[in-house]
């Protein structure tokens, strides 16, 4: 990475949960604008590097700085405001409404409701606005978490298999969607079994395995 | 930190009116409670006993250990704690709001409570009225301090059994400052010492709270 803005930069980066390394010596530097396929097996640490530039584990050792704050020292509830994750367990409160899981999210986060209709519009959410969320199936979900991060226009989106549960169009869709964000100037880090297919996205691609990087095609 | 604490309570009891858990599962499991305790007493005990208001602060423990962990539930699922956890919101906020909300169907619930107290107890209504400012300030604090140990044994194995076990000894003065705030209500006495010590704990528990929550919810 030279040139551009450093947004993530782990170096001998370990973490530690339980007794148990999810992660044991990884270096990572990634640019802003940059788009990078974390893949590897299950078990392999994917979700473990994710949640590590989410702060949401903390850093072991090594060190560690997301969007020029550092996990190990710094203020890690703002880092969180900084960056967009869509986990692969869901995201909402199922008895709300995707209206209400808006809302809220967008109240919390002091942006504007009239972002939301816009961004369900994008995901092809605009006709579910008042169904719960438990009503919605799996890759209509996934779209609602897409909606949920687009309202938060993130400096880092931090995907975790976000291909699962969805159809061809929603692939399709989704890839779309990420050749914009890398566009707009924000970064993007995506958890996958498999790399992307978009002939529009040429990301780089990071092997992890126990926990380490195994391939970097930097 | 208010504006959290706003925004957190009206998610909570919107959910609630949403899923009607409050209406059609724990009221309804509170007053067979309190029925149950009735027909224990025996029918001709029951107009003049005076575990009346002690029986009422026990179904009232039950049904906030109930709350308590259905409140905790809706955020520990992992996908919704972790996108919550991004949102970055205040800690503190995050406690009072929970609490609000708890506060708010904990009265709600306490009033039914008491209604069926009066009827199937043969409470006093007089008395029970004159209680209702103490039962409000100990369920209030009951609902801070069971929004902070559930905070504690959320997540881990038996989260359900855990919470009346560390709890207990945060509910334990609040069921006696109470019970014998009510009594004195229904049959004279002191009831301004009872009612200073409720506002106590009700204000320590608000404290610890807000400078804990945070620290419970990284751990």
């Amino acid at each position: 990475m030279t040139g551009a803005v450093e947004v993530v930069r782990l170096r001998d980066a370990v973490v530690v949960a339980n007794g148990f390394p999810l992660l044991s010596g990884v270096d990572l530097s990634l640019g802003a604008g940059s788009l990078c396929v974390v893949t590897g097996a299950n078990g392999a640490g994917k979700t473990s590097l994710l949640r590590l530039l989410a702060g949401l584990v903390s850093l072991t050792s090594g060190s560690a700085t997301v969007a020029g704050i550092d996990l190990a020292n710094g203020d890690l509830r703002q880092l969180r405001r900084r960056v967009g994750w869509l986990g692969h367990e869901g995201s909402f409160y199922d008895d709300l409404s995707v209206q209400e899981n808006l809302t809220f999210a967008a109240r919390a986060l002091e942006r504007p409701v009239r972002d939301i209709g816009p961004a369900l519009e994008r995901v092809g959410l605009e006709h579910r606005t008042d169904t719960t969320t438990k009503q919605l199936s799996a890759g209509q979900r996934r779209r609602l978490g897409l909606a949920w991060l687009l309202i938060r226009r993130p400096e880092l989106w931090l995907l975790d298999e976000p291909y699962a549960s969805l159809d061809d169009s929603g692939r399709e869709f989704f890839d779309d969607l990420l050749v914009d964000v890398v566009a707009s100037g924000a970064s993007v880090v995506v958890s996958a079994h498999d790399q992307l297919r978009s002939a529009a996205l040429t990301p780089r691609t990071i092997v992890l395995a126990g926990g380490r990087v195994i391939g970097d095609d930097r | 930190m208010i504006r959290t604490a706003l925004l957190v309570a009206a998610k909570d009891l919107r959910i609630e009116l949403r899923s009607r858990v409050l209406l059609w599962q724990v009221v309804p499991f509170g007053v067979m409670a309190l029925l149950l305790s009735g027909l224990a007493l025996g029918p001709t005990h029951a107009g003049h006993s005076s575990a009346g208001p002690g029986l009422f602060y026990l179904v009232m423990l039950f049904v906030a250990l109930l709350m308590i962990n259905r409140s905790q539930s809706l955020e520990s699922r992992p996908g919704t704690k972790a996108s919550i956890a991004t949102l970055g919101l205040d800690p503190a906020g995050i406690f009072l709001g929970k609490s609000l909300a708890l506060a708010l169907e904990l009265w709600v619930t306490g009033v039914v409570l008491l209604a069926g107290a009066v009827l199937v107890l043969h409470t006093a209504l007089a008395g029970a009225l004159t209680a209702l400012p103490s039962i409000a300030i100990g369920l209030a604090a009951m609902a801070c301090a069971g929004t902070l140990y559930g905070a504690l044994s959320t997540g881990g194995d038996g989260a359900a059994t855990l919470l009346p076990v560390l709890a207990l000894p945060a509910f334990a003065p609040l069921l006696i400052a109470g019970e014998r705030s009510f009594s004195a209500a229904l049959h004279g006495g002191a009831l301004w010492e009872w009612w200073v010590i409720l506002v106590v704990a009700l204000v320590a528990y608000l404290a610890v709270g807000v400078l804990l929550y945070g620290v419970l919810e990284e751990s």
